[in-house]
């Protein structure tokens, strides 16, 4: 037998077999089988966030069950080994933090967003976009390490001498902690991490806004900024609150880069260069250790749950406003 | 309905259009358009679908190169000045050459800010000593000329969108003549209404035309024959014919026009 037929006659073989076991009901079998695994792994993963919820709960509860949620909540006291569990100065620390990155990255964000969606050409967008996109992408990690090695010591040589110099009479602006490493490091590096999702999301916003509604403001002789300023950006306004909620809540639970940078000293900061210890980094540093202290596990959980339910909040909400201005 | 007007062979023209080529692209969609739009009275720009005549409106305020990829070649002469001259000022030009869409776009504001919308941004009545009854006037009295007034006068507050579409136009109407334009460039501006607002805003523009000029893209033959006094007819990018509407609607010249008259093309 030459090579020829053999592969011939291989193929045959082949394709019998095919066909045998790809006959009508198996293939009809084997396809319902795939489509209710997906259907059963969909329902597990859309599940994951109200059980993710009812565990944490169910984890914390010895803490809610003995200590008031006020006093957990507006409690300056962090003395686990002596049952005070007050998580103020983290909700602060987190707060803090999320602010100073929302100061700066909102209004930057914004005027990149009205730049690209009014201002270039959809050629030099297509180049710019996947640019900021890429921002997105890269790993938090990074992010705080480019922290610690630029944005610390920039911070501490360069901001804070002239902060004493102009901005010392304002308690903001003290400079009492000298490192470098506090609430305007993690600001300045979460600003950078919320960056792509708030220009992302509120130029697309803008750019929904119709054509017609810029053309008839033009056509009584109004500028393309004052377009812009009185009428694009009115109506684009649920949109880009809720491109900025949800960089908040991006920023309210981003961790490592933050915890890498802002000190974690448990205490209210005062001024943007003091050391922070955000919700966050109070998870991420204390659990899995001294777990032997009583209650100290359920603490942790409890932290866990008010982020988690922050964040969600805040999540959903632009999700629901975005979702009905696609709609409109 | 129409009346005698001075027609451009004995008053000067308002637009005087040289030469005008536009291309979308590669594709070229007005070929070398002369024409002289006289001063006051209506002047139609009837034709065909897609023959180029919200592209020959649109290019008489510059609304058309916002757009991608359009290049514009020629001059128009608004008394005496090239509008496409590079010292024109577009914010200027468009404020003396309004536009009135053919769907309605309020502007996400009252009734009454829609209207005071470009006499605010011109600074109009800066100088009113009256704590802004002037405005107040001047918006009355352009919500009365679009023929919108008493409909709306108990809640000029309200947002514009919650009026009807045929209430939005005649507030578009009301919006573009409160700047004070001496040109209104019309596309269609009847398209997307119901026959008795369209009726409504083509006697508001019968009225208007005794002292401003009005550009009225049609497609309908009726309407043309209803409101204008003189009529531009294009074929495929091409002027075919222009002439004082008695005229070209009794004595078409070109064969062209006499077949889209008859209705036999287009
Ligand atoms: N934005 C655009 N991009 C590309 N081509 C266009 C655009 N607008 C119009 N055109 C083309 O230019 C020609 C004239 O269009 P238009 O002026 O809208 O015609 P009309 O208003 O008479 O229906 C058509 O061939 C149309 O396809
Ligand atoms: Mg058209």
């Amino acid at each position: 037998m030459n090579e020829k037929s053999k592969f011939l006659k291989n193929r045959e073989k082949l394709s019998r077999h095919h066909t045998k076991s790809f006959s009508k009901l198996s293939r009809d079998r084997k396809d319902l089988a795939a489509h209710k695994a997906m259907r059963a792994l969909a329902i597990c993963v859309s599940i994951l966030v109200p059980v993710f919820i009812l565990v944490l709960f169910l984890r914390a509860r010895p803490i809610l069950a003995t200590h008031n949620i006020s006093t957990l909540l507006f409690s300056t006291t962090w003395r686990p080994n002596q049952g005070s569990f007050g998580f103020f100065p983290f909700i602060m620390g987190t707060l803090w933090v999320t602010m100073v990155a929302m100061i700066i990255s909102v209004p930057l964000s914004l005027l990149t967003a009205i730049y690209l969606a009014e201002y270039t050409r959809p050629k030099v967008r297509a180049f710019i976009m996947p640019l900021i996109d890429l921002l997105a992408g890269i790993p938090s990690v990074v992010y705080g390490i480019w922290g610690v090695l630029t944005v610390v010591p920039f911070i501490q040589k360069v901001v804070m001498p002239s902060a004493d110099r102009w901005l010392g009479f304002s308690p903001l602006f003290q400079t009492s902690n000298p490192t470098g490493y506090g609430v305007l490091a993690g600001g300045i590096v979460l600003a950078v991490m919320v960056f792509p999702i708030i220009i992302a999301v509120s130029e697309e916003v803008i750019r929904t806004v119709p054509l017609g509604l810029r053309e008839a403001s033009w056509s009584v002789g109004a500028s393309r900024w004052q377009t812009i300023r009185r009428i694009v950006l009115r109506r684009a306004f649920p949109g880009v609150i809720a491109a900025v909620m949800l960089g908040f809540s991006r920023a309210f639970g981003e961790t490592m880069a933050v915890l890498m940078v802002v000190g974690n000293v448990v205490q209210i900061p005062h001024s943007i260069f003091d050391a922070a210890y955000p919700l966050t980094a109070l998870i991420a540093n204390n659990y899995g250790e001294m777990m032997s202290i009583p209650l100290y596990d359920a603490a942790l959980l409890g932290a866990a749950l008010i982020l988690l339910l922050v964040v969600l909040t805040f999540n959903i909400g632009s999700r629901l406003v975005l979702a009905r201005i696609s709609y409109s | 309905m129409s009346q005698a007007l001075p027609l451009n062979t004995h008053s000067s023209p308002h637009l005087r259009i040289q030469d005008l080529n536009v291309w979308y692209e590669t594709n070229h969609a007005l070929r070398g358009i002369y024409a002289e739009i006289p001063t006051f009275g209506i002047t139609a720009i009837i034709g065909p679908s897609g023959c180029g005549k919200t592209t020959l409106l649109r290019s008489l305020n510059r609304l058309l190169e916002e757009g991608e990829g359009i290049r514009v070649k020629g001059q128009v002469w608004l008394n005496e000045v090239d509008i496409y001259d590079r010292v024109m000022d577009l914010n200027e030009l468009r404020t003396r050459v309004g536009l009135l869409a053919p769907k309605p776009y309020p502007l996400p504001l009252s009734i009454y800010e829609n209207v005071a919308y470009g006499r605010r941004i011109h600074g109009l009545d800066v100088l009113d000593k009256g704590n802004g009854r002037n405005l107040d006037r001047k918006v009355e009295h352009y919500l009365r000329t679009a023929g919108l007034w008493e409909e709306v006068k108990d809640r000029l507050k309200a947002p514009a969108s919650a009026l009807s579409t045929g209430q939005q136009q005649r507030l578009c109407l009301a919006r573009a003549l409160a700047v004070e334009p001496e040109i209104l460039l019309c596309d269609e501006p009847t398209s997307a209404l119901d026959p008795i607002s369209a009726q409504g805003i083509e006697e508001q523009l019968i009225t208007l035309k005794e002292n401003t000029t009005i550009v009225i893209v049609t497609h309908l033959l009726r309407q043309a024959s209803r409101m204008a006094d003189y009529v531009i007819f294009l074929w495929m990018g091409e002027l075919v014919e222009c002439g004082p509407a008695k005229e070209l609607f009794k004595n078409p010249k070109d064969s062209r026009t006499q077949a889209y008259l008859m209705g036999k093309i287009g």
